[in-house]
């Protein structure tokens, strides 16, 4: 395993970089804010996206994709991440292609995977269902009927939950909340759903999701029935990884930025950033930062050489992109004074992204629990 | 491909004819514990006698510096040669014996600095393990400003007249050379007037004193230098130039000294009972596979994390081909860093015994614990501070102004 980008990857990067820098700089971000959008992403930017083929980075070939892999997609996200560039390439051009092309029978895959590959639909994973991230505690039901399935049960914090068309579903077929066997997926159709936008401080698209009396046919399982714990489990795997890599991204943005001020504003007739205490947290931010892009390079290098290490470095990286975003927004914010506390100044957004991102597929202390046990300590 | 091929059989048939059977693993496939850590030197001491037979193989072949020119003493490999070199001997569990501030330090500046014959006359005793060289570069008023040092060599025309001291000289009393700063151009600026120049510790005039550490342990000294004749053949580079070479042989001791931070790591499960999670384990018990207290598991936890990002670090500049003082300074930064914690969670983890000293109620790998723990405390000062680390990262990677 090289940790290193090779060809087609920088390529991707490179691309994405223009692509951030030139058509969704953090005043895209602002201005859909301001605008209260209802969707917090812009139907314009991700059909360049699509047109970029970035839609279809993990789906195969034979479905309109181009397979180019985890550390691909993880590249675009990661730039994106730099200018909080809100799309719907995570929920969907991660997750939906991710989860459709490993877990979805022939007929799912034709159905679904082209239409991500052209943009068609968008979708997301509703899988957690209280403040705190653990699937095994998944309490929403499944209950057999016929062809059929009856879902009853409520989802929380669903990414792009307010927009997707497609939702993958987690719901329990038989056990008990703590187990992580009798997990089924579903794909549910948006209509088939209550949902409710949730108001985040990030300002992005989020919904809460109910489910009373669902029925969804048994051939809208995802998956084996039953399997949905561990297939659930790799799939968030992924997201994980990707999270990792757009925070990744926010929080060297974050950091540039806060070194550019440290440059440039004067107070006792000298640049701020000639005082000792504010070069050396500079400097720590700076190796924690680059422990963070090895633990990420590392967990998609992983992904996409089939690691048997790969649980293990999907919390790595999303507990160390966790623990880096969170120092290194707080640690921006303070460097600014009084303009980092302004909604006027980007900086701020970073640090509520940043508290946002860590809830999403487990806090940094759920993956250093996760890390524990699967390290067998 | 097929020389390589033809390298790995060769390299194979020699390590089996020529690795003493003490120097590697035994049939169970137990690693050896026979190989002494030798310094090599005119005074070297073996314990096992096989260490030195082995030293003398490998040294023959050059192969305690398998990159360096064959004319040099060095193995005169290529990298894919010396992967092979490398592969073989761990395959067969073995390694060279031989520390030595030579090979880490000196070597490598030498074949940059030097002159052919400062090559030709130096490098082979460094490779076989022939000279033990210290490093004198610290003054009392010199440490983190080591730009100021004192330490000044006269030009008597067929000589240069040293006089001064160093200190905390590492191994000074049992090294045979020291490579040492000294001050040649007292009116020009401070960096401007430093050269570099190795000096023969048995030469009239230089004396040692060990200085006992926090450990018990004296392993290093002042030095002393008293009216000390040294020929004008031993100044590296030129006059006055001595700075560049400073900083070049730092950056080599730093990369050194941040692979502490990994070294003895384990493998992460606790196979080892002395390793961290292996001390956890063991002393605070054990609750379905975890460490039975959840606070100190936790702190186990983020530590290890940050280890194997390190890990996952040191490999990816590696594969980046390594963007060099920047990257210096942050290892060595983080890798003592965390040496530091690593052993203060191990003395942590053994409670009561990771204190322990001396005398018959504690045994051998405890009390060697607490030596270790405290030896740690010093990574972080030599080489260069953290604080001093964390100055250059600001300041050249980052751009800070001054
Ligand atoms: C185990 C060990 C082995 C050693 N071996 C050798 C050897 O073989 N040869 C040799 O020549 N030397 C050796 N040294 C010496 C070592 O290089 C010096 O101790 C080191 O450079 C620090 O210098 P000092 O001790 O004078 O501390 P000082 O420079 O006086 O530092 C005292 C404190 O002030 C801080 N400080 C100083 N300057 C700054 C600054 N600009 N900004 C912020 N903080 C600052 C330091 O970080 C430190 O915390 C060894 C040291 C140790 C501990």
């Amino acid at each position: 395993m090289k940790l290193i980008l090779n060809e087609e990857e920088l390529y991707l990067k490179e691309t994405a970089k223009n692509f951030a820098e030139n058509s969704t700089p953090v005043n895209h971000f602002r201005s859909l804010r301001d605008n209260d959008d209802p969707q917090l992403w812009s139907e314009d930017i991700w059909k360049e996206m699509v047109a970029l083929g970035w839609s279809s980075i993990l789906i195969p070939e034979e479905y309109g994709g181009s397979d180019f892999g985890l550390t691909g997609i993880c590249a675009i996200l990661q730039e994106c991440g730099k200018t909080l560039a809100p799309s719907p390439l995570f929920a969907t051009g991660v997750l939906g292609a991710y989860a459709l092309t490993h877990f979805g029978n022939d007929a799912q895959k034709s159905e679904y995977l082209p239409k991500i590959a052209s943009g068609d639909i968008t979708t997301a994973v509703a899988v957690d269902e209280s403040n705190h991230h653990n699937p095994s505690l998944t309490e929403t039901s499944a209950v057999q009927d016929g062809e059929n399935f009856i879902l009853n049960g409520k989802k929380t914090l669903v990414v792009d939950g307010a927009s997707a068309d497609i939702i993958i579903v987690l719901a329990r077929t038989s056990g008990n909340p703590g187990e992580n066997t009798g997990l089924t997926m579903f794909l549910v159709d948006k209509k088939d759903l209550e949902i409710k936008k949730l108001s985040m401080a990030d300002s992005r698209n989020y919904a809460n999701i109910y489910l009373d009396n669902v029925t969804v046919s048994k051939n809208n399982i995802l998956g084996d029935i039953e399997a949905g714990g561990d297939s659930m489990d790799s799939l968030l795997d992924v997201g994980r990884i990707a999270m990792a890599a757009e925070m990744l991204g926010s929080t060297e943005a974050a950091f540039e930025t806060t070194l550019n001020y440290l440059k440039e504003r004067k107070q006792f007739g000298v640049e701020i950033g000639s005082f000792q205490a504010l070069q050396h947290r500079a400097a720590q931010m700076f190796c924690e930062i680059e422990l963070t892009k090895s633990a990420v390079m590392g967990a998609t290098k992983g992904a996409d050489e089939n690691s048997n290490d790969l649980q293990r470095l999907a919390s790595l990286s999303k507990s160390i992109a966790g623990d880096t975003f969170h120092l290194v927004s707080n640690e921006s914010v303070q460097m600014h004074g009084g303009i980092g506390v302004t909604d006027e100044y980007d900086i701020g957004f970073y640090l509520k992204r940043a508290r946002v991102c860590e809830q999403i597929f487990g806090s940094s202390n759920f993956h250093k629990e996760r890390y524990a046990n699967l390290s067998g300590f | 491909m097929t020389d390589l091929n033809q390298f790995r059989e060769e390299t194979k048939q020699w390590l089996d004819e020529n690795c003493p059977p003490t120097m590697r693993k035994d049939a169970k496939g137990i690693k050896p514990k026979h190989i002494d850590e030798v310094w090599g030197g005119r005074n070297a001491k073996y314990k096992n006698p096989e260490t030195k037979i082995w030293l003398d193989k490998l040294g023959e072949k050059g192969w305690t510096m398998p990159t360096v020119p064959s004319e040099y003493g060095g193995g005169g490999l290529s990298k894919e040669e010396t992967k092979i070199l490398q592969e073989e001997m761990m395959a067969i569990g073995t390694n060279s014996p031989l520390l030595s501030f030579g090979i880490w330090m000196l070597a490598p500046v030498l074949l940059e600095y030097g002159n052919e014959e400062q090559k030709r006359e130096h490098l082979p005793r460094i490779i076989k393990g022939e000279i033990r060289w210290c490093q004198g570069y610290s003054e009392p008023g010199s440490g983190s400003d080591l730009a100021s040092l004192a330490t000044k060599a006269e030009d008597m025309g067929d000589h240069y007249l040293v006089n001064g001291q160093k200190v905390w000289t590492s191994y000074a009393d049992k090294a045979d050379w020291i490579f040492a700063l000294v001050r040649t151009g007292p009116k020009e600026p401070k960096h401007d007037g430093i050269s570099f120049l190795l000096i023969d510790m048995k030469t009239a005039g230089v004396s040692t004193k060990p200085i006992t550490l926090i450990s018990g342990k004296s392993p290093f000294c002042e030095t002393f230098f008293d009216d000390v004749k040294v020929p004008k053949e031993n100044l590296i580079g030129d006059l006055n130039r001595g700075w560049t070479i400073a900083k070049a042989l730092l950056q080599h001791e730093r990369k050194f000294i941040s692979s502490f931070g990994l070294a003895g790591a384990g493998n992460g499960s606790g196979s080892s009972k002395k390793d961290l999670i292996g001390l956890a384990k063991s002393h605070y018990g054990e609750t379905d596979g975890k460490i039975a207290n959840d606070f100190f598991r936790a702190e186990v936890a983020n530590h290890k994390i940050k280890e194997h990002a390190f890990g996952l670090t040191l490999q990816r500049a590696g594969d980046e081909g390594g963007k060099a003082s920047a990257v210096a300074s942050m290892f060595k930064y983080y890798g003592t860093e965390h040496n530091k914690e690593r052993h203060e969670l191990m003395i942590a983890a053994s409670g009561k015994a990771g204190v322990a000293w001396d005398g018959n109620e504690f045994d051998e790998s405890e009390k060697n614990l607490t030596k270790s723990w405290l030896r740690t405390k010093g990574n972080s000062i030599e080489g260069g501070t953290s604080e001093v680390q964390l100055n250059v990262i600001s300041k050249r990677v980052l751009g800070l102004p001054s």
